[in-house]
């Protein structure tokens, strides 16, 4: 089961980059080692001819795409990444940046494309250690001809951008190792190209400067919309900040998917092993395992609607919302039920505010604390305040724990909570697969 | 040509190495005679000019400018050192000896390094030239030096220019060497940066490989300097002139006292030089760089 492009969304725009069944062997006779894979031969089988650094890739990555190749060592994702700006030359298949193929093109035409296309970060920085910061991060413009005072105020920009902005006249060496990788960032960015390169990029830097550098990687492409194809070996990475990833193996690309379609539809066994170990509650969002509230109900409804809503589904509380479906609060039943027996008309004075809310993107690691301080589930809510769903602290322990859903049911003895939850939340949801919640109960 | 058996009554056939080469030479006297007489005249114009440079002024004039340099490239103990040493030089009346020397070593080795520098470039980026060079160099530097003085003084005669030309060439091996290491030893992915950002070859070369090669290609000069120098005291027996010729005569009158005076100008001489230029190769943007660190 190998995950060509056809298993993958299409990306609706032209591709940014566009790989399409590229092989790259190393060795002795590398056209005849591709004849024979293409005809079916195994990577061991054609050793003799040579490694078989890539075999069959194809992909294509959107424009503002962070496209993430991940594998093992020696999988083949540094070789793949340098045939992307031509670095080494596939023995065969095309690799198209935009619309210019790069097997198409002279070596003066490739220079071209890498001076106003396509910039590359590297693993251990490659800084020319007896130039300065800003001379560094100057050097693509160097490059491309700009002029001096042009070029330093470029510089100064990216490295403004990755915050070093008083680092300009340091050298290399007097910089540690996370801020070397910025200056690695600044120079790519100065380059100003629509792609970006990134091989291990953050490998070599420390676990904490490492998910700094990660963010400020997510911020700076929210701001620049660059594209990014960014390779690692670490599975939290990839997930982190992926929208797509590209799982490798032995050569082959063995997946292409989002980090929640790896996740839970690894496939095969080599992706689901290497998912097993994943730290879920950071790949994981709220969306992606919020349920539909049970009851919903319209702030104009009265008491009584709201009653008998939440008698009918079992539950003691309802979600309140507005026509807009913005979240107001909740209705509690021993609120509702003696009000709707006094003839109370609106439910408006009922409404309790104090419901904990929190963004479909926030990963799962960062629900515990607010779920730890409330008693109702978590309102899960988009910018502009609209209810989309709920995560309940047994959702939340469930989606923690890898494998099969569904039987998350049994065990209630860990859960020290249990009388809350189990009142406020939707046990054995038959609408657990997450999809989005309707109107259904508010009219 | 290939005679039954040699003298030791084996049946190893006797083959005629040295005679074949001793043709080839003469061969090519013979037929490049206007080159030969072209180079003679070039190097010993250039050495005589050097030589004159060094020997005219006072000595004093041309110690205190050796001084200054090794105070700028080192410092001042290195600086006085050296004055001192030049002194004692002239004291022991080697003094012209030891400027005829210096002459030849600056000829010797610049000769080397203009042409070994960018053979090792080229040998670094190539990997034909590599290989077709490293076994000439093994060859030409195991070879006992004095060999080389033959064939030159076939071709040259006496004088300074065989001395020259057998000292480039047992000296020009390290230029070669150190410059092929430091290119190839340039940190891969900083060339491939170079690359990545749409350098040429060319540019890459000058502004990321040489300059990083820098401290190892200075420890090459070192070398080639230091290796002219102990030639340019073994071409004392062609009569090169300098102190290679006392230390001959002293050899073949085993004159103690002579012998130990021309040894010891050439032990000063050659403190000064290695101290000035392994000053030099720290003195590489590059090494300076990575100092800045501790
Ligand atoms: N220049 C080369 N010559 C010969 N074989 C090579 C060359 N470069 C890579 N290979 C081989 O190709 C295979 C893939 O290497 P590649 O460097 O692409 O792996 P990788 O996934 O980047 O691994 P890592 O995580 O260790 O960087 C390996 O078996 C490697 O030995
Ligand atoms: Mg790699």
């Amino acid at each position: 089961m190998t995950g060509d492009s056809s298993t993958t969304p299409a990306p609706a725009e032209a591709p940014a980059v566009s790989v399409r069944g590229v092989y790259k062997v190393f060795g002795p006779k590398p056209g005849e080692a591709v004849r024979r894979l293409q005809a079916g031969s195994s990577r061991d089988e054609v050793k003799s001819l040579g490694t078989a650094a890539v075999i069959d890739a194809s992909f294509d990555v959107a424009p503002g795409e962070i496209f993430v190749v991940m594998g093992l060592s020696g999988s083949g994702k540094s070789t793949l990444i340098r045939m992307l700006n031509g670095l080494w030359a596939p023995t065969a298949g095309d690799v198209l940046l935009g619309d210019a193929n790069l097997a198409k093109v002279d070596g003066k035409q490739l220079r071209a494309l890498r001076r106003s296309r396509v910039s590359m970060v590297f693993q251990h920085f490659a800084l020319l250690p007896h130039r300065t910061v800003l001379e560094n991060a100057a050097y693509p413009l160097e490059i491309q001809g700009v002029g001096k005072a042009e070029r330093q105020q470029k510089a100064q920009e990216a490295l403004d951008m990755v915050g070093l902005s008083g680092w300009a006249d340091s050298l290399p060496s007097q910089l540690s190792g996370g801020m070397r990788q910025r200056v690695g960032l600044a120079r790519a960015l100065a380059a100003d190209t629509d792609v970006l390169l990134m091989d291990e990029a953050f490998s070599a830097l420390d676990p904490l400067i490492r998910s700094e550098m990660q963010e400020q990687l997510l911020e700076l492409q929210e701001k620049l919309g660059k594209t990014i194809i960014f390779i690692t070996h670490d599975l939290n990475e990839a997930m982190h900040l992926g929208d797509r990833i590209a799982v490798m193996r032995d050569g082959r690309i063995v997946q292409i998917g989002t980090s929640e379609q790896i996740l839970s539809d690894p496939a095969n066994d080599y992706v689901e092993k290497f998912v097993a170990d994943v730290d879920r509650s950071r790949v994981l969002t709220a969306s992606s395992v919020m349920q539909r509230p049970r009851v919903t109900v319209t702030i104009g409804s009265g008491p009584r609607l709201a009653a008998r809503e939440m008698r009918d589904a079992d539950v003691t509380s309802a979600y309140v919302v507005d026509r807009k479906r913005t979240l107001k609060g909740l209705v509690h039943a021993e609120a509702a039920v003696p009000a709707a027996r006094e003839g109370v008309e609106k439910l408006e004075g009922l409404v309790d505010p104090d419901v904990v809310t929190v963004h479909p993107d926030t990963p799962l690691a960062e629900l515990f604390a607010p779920a730890a301080g409330t008693s109702v589930p978590l309102a899960v809510v988009d910018d502009e305040g609209r209810l989309l769903g709920i995560v309940p602290r047994v959702t939340l322990l469930e989606a923690m724990a890898p494998g099969d859903n569904g039987n998350g049911n049994g065990d209630d003895s860990n859960g020290d909570d249990s009388p809350e939850s189990a009142a406020d939340s939707t046990p054995a949801e038959v609408l657990a697969d997450g999809d989005h919640p309707t109107e259904g109960a508010s009219a | 040509m290939i005679a039954a058996a040699t003298d030791t009554g084996t049946f190893v056939p006797r083959i005629e190495l040295g005679a074949w080469v001793e043709s080839f030479i003469s061969w090519m006297t013979d037929t490049f005679d206007p080159v030969f007489d072209a180079i003679k005249t070039f190097f010993e114009s250039t050495y005589d000019g050097l030589a004159w440079v060094l020997s005219t002024p006072p000595f004093f004039v041309v110690a205190l400018v050796l001084a200054a340099l090794a105070f700028w490239a080192r410092g001042w103990k290195l600086g006085i050192g050296t004055f001192l040493g030049f002194c004692l030089v002239a004291a022991m009346n080697q003094w012209d000896n030891a400027m005829e020397s210096l002459a030849l070593v600056i000829v010797a080795s610049v000769v080397a390094l203009v042409v070994g520098i960018p053979l090792g470039i080229w040998a670094a980026r190539n990997e034909h030239v590599s290989r077709v060079v490293r076994p000439i160099l093994d060859f030409m530097q195991t070879m006992p030096a004095f060999v080389y003085l033959i064939p030159t003084v076939v071709i040259f005669l006496t004088g300074p220019v065989p001395g020259i030309i057998a000292t480039v060439i047992f000296a020009i091996a390290p230029g070669v060497r150190f410059t092929e290491l430091g290119i190839r030893q340039v940190d891969a992915e900083v060339v491939e940066a170079g690359r990545a950002f749409g350098s040429t070859d060319r540019r890459i070369l000058r502004q990321i490989q040489i300059p990083l090669a820098m401290p190892t290609i200075m420890a090459g000069v070192n070398q080639v300097i230091m290796l002219a120098l102990s030639m340019v005291v073994i071409s004392g027996m062609v009569g090169a002139g300098g102190l290679g010729d006392d230390v001959v005569a002293a050899l073949q009158r085993v004159d103690v006292a002579l012998g130990f005076e021309a040894g010891l100008a050439v032990v000063i001489l050659a403190i000064f030089l290695d101290r000035v230029t392994s000053a030099l190769a720290d003195r590489a943007p590059v090494a300076k760089a990575l100092k800045a660190t501790r």
